[in-house]
């Protein structure tokens, strides 16, 4: 499904943020990126949706050869993911369900269905009642769920969450975090990037630990993750 | 394609103070091309009017047979060059002379003989009033065996020529510089409707939209906005023709064709100036 292998990533003014990263995301995992800020958890997640070009190294995504893609499949790569971010990144100017449409709408999605789906989607993650809604008359946990919505619309096999309660208090980030672990219950991959270890804690999924760019614990292949949690 | 349309029209409702102020840009712009265009119009109206005088007149020797001559005007009229030529026979001369030269009424009136000769006067076509055709003309007027003098304006069709040249030159390299000013400032509103929606087209290309898919609607919105400030333009123009018609003195406007023809630039400009600006942005994210 995702698989890295050796993959360093050097920016030209910062220098490397990804040294010698390999680990494997099986269909269907929860994983966390997890680490402290600017040790590469959110490089990882933009390589994975080719948003930054690899140094070196191997990155397959389900079945694209990520550091050799062309621009013109990279739209194909995307639809596969679903993207979720700290910030949310919705259009200010449109309602929830026009945030969400506009995601089938760009894949050239037939008209006829979209609003079901849309419909569907936002049924699935609590906000049917506030479809109408502007973002700015949401509050940052049901911004997040619109977000989310917008990301499964098109049936993603892996769901990429950067941070994605960085910006909620703590009975959001535990609403969005069980929508999370339902996404991945019904069949989605999900990547979430935190560095909330409390959340980390609650739930039994792999843990991918990155310090200063390199991987330094990971609970798929190592030894029990109390160590690393603890870390 | 509908979806296209909608997102383009959209832009006009979310941001309808940045749609309108590109438009009256661009409208401006193409204004000061068309006010531009407008002299060049007239001028060039002017010029071809002064043109029509060109003339060239053959004075025929005295008692030439009416007949030759008439045979003489069916040659010279079937000359490309030639719009009509004119028979104009001792009598009208005179009679003419009578009533344009009213200083010299008397001394016409006690003429026992008529002193003026018969003519020809020729007129040429519009392409052709220019120094080296009606020379050519005259040069073939003067082989006919019964034609004593051709005259016309030498140097004065010079200067016409001249004046002509330098009309159309000044023409060119101020039209150009006016248009290249127009493209530059028409591109830069264009690339602050881009800039305007950077996060709208990052969050489209998250989701997974073709650059194609992303690229068409401000291609359609740039064309769009193009248009109606040429449109705008043309009646600007329109508002000012017709204040220098009332006020200054008779103008000229745009013919159906050269008004069209300002839309149309305004068209093209937001069209390529659109795709530019978007490629470019796109490139870069």
């Amino acid at each position: 499904m995702i698989k890295f292998t050796g993959v360093f990533k050097a920016f030209p003014k910062s220098g490397l943020a990804l040294k010698d990263v390999s680990f494997h995301i099986a269909k269907g995992e929860f994983a966390f990126l997890t680490g402290h800020s600017g040790a590469g958890k959110s490089t990882v997640l933009r390589l994975i949706y080719a948003e930054e070009p690899v140094t070196s190294g191997e990155v397959r995504v389900s079945g694209f050869n990520v550091a050799e893609i062309s621009r013109r499949d990279i739209p194909k790569l995307r639809r596969r993911l679903g993207i979720v971010f700290q910030d949310f990144r919705l259009l200010e100017d449109r309602i929830a369900e026009e945030n969400v449409a506009f995601a089938l709408e760009v894949t050239g999605a037939r008209r006829a269905g979209i609003a079901a789906r849309v419909m569907r989607v936002l049924t699935q993650v609590g906000l049917a009642a506030k479809a109408k809604a502007y973002p700015r008359e949401l509050s940052g946990g049901e911004q997040q769920r619109v977000a989310i919505a917008r990301a499964l619309v098109n049936e993603p096999t892996v769901l990429l969450a950067d941070e994605p309660t960085g910006n909620l208090d703590e009975r959001a980030t535990r609403g969005v975090f069980q929508l999370l672990r339902d996404i991945n219950a019904s069949g989605t991959a999900v990547v979430m990037a935190t560095h909330d270890l409390d959340l980390v804690r609650q739930a039994p999924y792999r843990v991918i630990e990155l310090q200063e760019g390199a991987l330094v614990y990971d609970s798929g292949v190592d030894e029990p993750r109390d160590q690393a949690a603890s870390t | 394609m509908k979806l296209v349309l909608r997102e383009a029209l959209l832009t006009f409702q979310r941001a309808p103070l940045l749609s309108a102020l590109s438009v009256t840009t661009i409208a401006f712009s193409l204004f000061v091309v068309g006010l531009f265009g407008l002299v060049a119009v007239n001028l060039q109206q002017a010029l071809s009017e002064v043109a029509e005088r060109v003339e060239i007149v053959a004075y025929l020797l005295p008692g030439t047979p009416v007949e030759t001559v008439t045979m003489a005007v069916k040659d010279i009229e079937a000359f490309p060059e030639v719009q009509s030529a004119t028979y104009v026979t001792e009598d009208r001369a005179l009679a003419r002379a009578r009533a344009e030269l009213v200083e010299f009424r008397d001394v016409l009136q006690e003429l026992e003989r008529n002193p003026l000769p018969a003519s020809l006067e020729v007129k040429l076509k519009p392409g052709f009033r220019d120094a080296d055709h009606v020379n050519d003309v005259a040069d073939r007027l003067r082989g006919f065996g019964f034609v004593d003098d051709v005259r016309f304006g030498r140097d004065w069709v010079e200067k016409l020529d001249r004046l002509r040249q330098l009309a159309a030159a000044v023409g060119l390299v101020v039209g150009a510089a006016f248009a290249v000013v127009a493209i530059i400032i028409i591109g830069t509103t264009i690339r602050m409707a881009v800039l305007q929606r950077s996060r709208e087209i990052a969050i489209m290309r998250l989701v997974g939209a073709t650059d194609g898919f992303i690229r068409r609607p401000f291609l359609l919105q740039g064309a769009i906005k193009g248009m109606l400030g040429g449109l705008v333009a043309v009646g600007l123009s329109f508002a000012a023709y017709t204040l220098i018609n009332r006020w200054l003195f008779h103008a000229a406007f745009f013919s159906r064709e050269q008004a069209s023809a300002i839309v149309a630039f305004g068209t093209l400009i937001g069209f390529f100036g659109s795709s530019a600006s978007v490629g470019r942005h796109l490139r870069r994210v």
